[in-house]
């Protein structure tokens, strides 16, 4: 698994650095994750592993999910047991409100159900990815979601204010293909989707109260869920080279 | 971890740090003249500049917490908004108490000349000696 974890997103703030500069951040509680299930090549035919995030009442879990984290005793687990099936191993642990499964990569250590990823593993990353659902907007116009201008309110403009205006001529797009260009920003459903924001520094890494300080805003709403990882890119802010390069890629350098 | 710790959220555990500790906080009201000793980085060599006029408003908390000190140069007002806990404060001075009736002083905008200043403040013991100190010398 490329380094990652789940997490909630607190909030935004200002921390100074060292220099005195103010700096915004967003504030990430960061685990304590738990391995839930190990994804195996030559089972699952991938190798990933599972992570679960934030306890919920077993009152809420199906019982799916309270057998998927720990072994449940009931008829059929009787019959399997005696007839000799294997069960499968169990983190055992409280049914997780957030299970992600993020994808393991050559090289990466190996990982056991049960085993507990904490914020621990950030200490020494110096920038993130955070995947996470931005809020959901609605049906939104052009000027909202993707900052057109909109026509004039006067000039004798009439009912057409927040309108996108021309969408092509039919000397260039419409002429050619009687189609419009594929991806031209309209109006339409915004939001609630997931995002990806690469490449965020990190500020500080609290093991005490396993909160991670990100530099910038991440997607979602405050308490939402997100996936926190190492960044995947090479080149850090303002064009700066982050190293945090795994030893096999530095090698090829 | 004490009590009160525990009532703290994430946030302010993440803000503590960027806060001046309770021994190095800013002293000062609205309406105060002040001097706010400024780290001021040259190239490798710092100096301290010093801003001096009245505080008329303050705003915000946690790290977001600032003040604003308003001085005339030259004629023409200037303002400048400071952050309480930015580290480059390295000293604030209050020169005057002023006796003010609002926390925000924004109507020293309109005011030109002489209306700017305000009545200064004495401590309320210093006050009562004055008071005591000129009946004493009355003869009664």
């Amino acid at each position: 698994m490329a380094l990652g974890i789940l997490g909630r997103k607190v909030g935004m703030t200002q921390v100074y650095d060292e220099t005195g500069n103010l700096i915004p951040v967003t504030v990430v509680e960061a685990g304590p994750c738990t391995v839930l299930q190990v994804r195996t090549k030559a089972k699952d035919g991938y190798e990933a592993v599972q992570l679960g995030f934030a306890d919920k009442p077993r009152r809420l879990a199906p019982r799916s999910e309270l057998g998927h984290v720990s072994a449940i005793e009931g008829v059929r687990a009787k019959k399997r047991s005696e007839s000799g099936v294997a069960t499968l191993p169990k983190a055992d642990c409280e049914p997780q409100r957030f299970v992600r499964e993020l994808p393991k990569e050559e090289g990466d250590a190996a990982y056991e159900v049960g085993q507990k990823v904490t914020v621990d593993a950030f200490a020494e990353v110096k920038a993130v990815d955070v995947i996470g659902m931005i809020k959901g907007r609605g049906f939104s116009g052009v000027m909202k979601q993707h900052g057109f201008h909109g026509l004039c309110a006067s000039h004798g403009v009439k009912r057409h204010h927040r309108a996108a205006g021309s969408i092509a001529s039919h000397s260039t797009e419409r002429g050619r293909s009687g189609k419009i260009k594929k991806g031209k920003k309209m109006s339409g459903r915004w939001g609630n989707e997931r995002v990806t924001i690469r490449n965020l520094r990190v500020i500080r890494v609290d093991k005490e109260t396993n909160s991670l300080l990100v530099c910038g805003a991440i997607p979602g709403p405050n308490g939402g869920y997100v996936i926190v990882r190492k960044t995947n890119k090479k080149v850090g802010i303002n064009g700066v080279v982050v190293v945090q390069a795994t030893k096999a890629k530095k090698g090829k350098k | 971890m004490a009590k009160q710790e525990q009532k703290k959220t994430l946030l302010q555990i993440a803000e503590e740090s960027s806060l001046r500790k309770p021994e190095e906080k800013l002293v000062y009201e609205i309406g105060d003249t002040v001097n706010v000793h400024l780290r001021i980085l040259e190239g490798d060599k710092e100096r301290i500049q010093i801003f001096s006029g009245v505080v008329i408003a303050t705003r915000g908390s946690g790290t977001r917490e600032s003040f604003i000190v308003r001085r005339i140069v030259a004629g023409e007002g200037v303002e400048r908004m400071f952050p309480v806990n930015s580290p480059k404060i390295s000293k604030l001075e209050v020169v005057r108490h002023g006796k003010v009736r609002r926390a925000k002083l924004f109507y020293l905008r309109d005011r030109i000349g002489k209306a700017v200043r305000l009545v200064e403040r004495r401590p309320k013991a210093e006050m009562a000696a004055r008071a005591a100190k000129l009946k004493a010398a009355k003869p009664s």
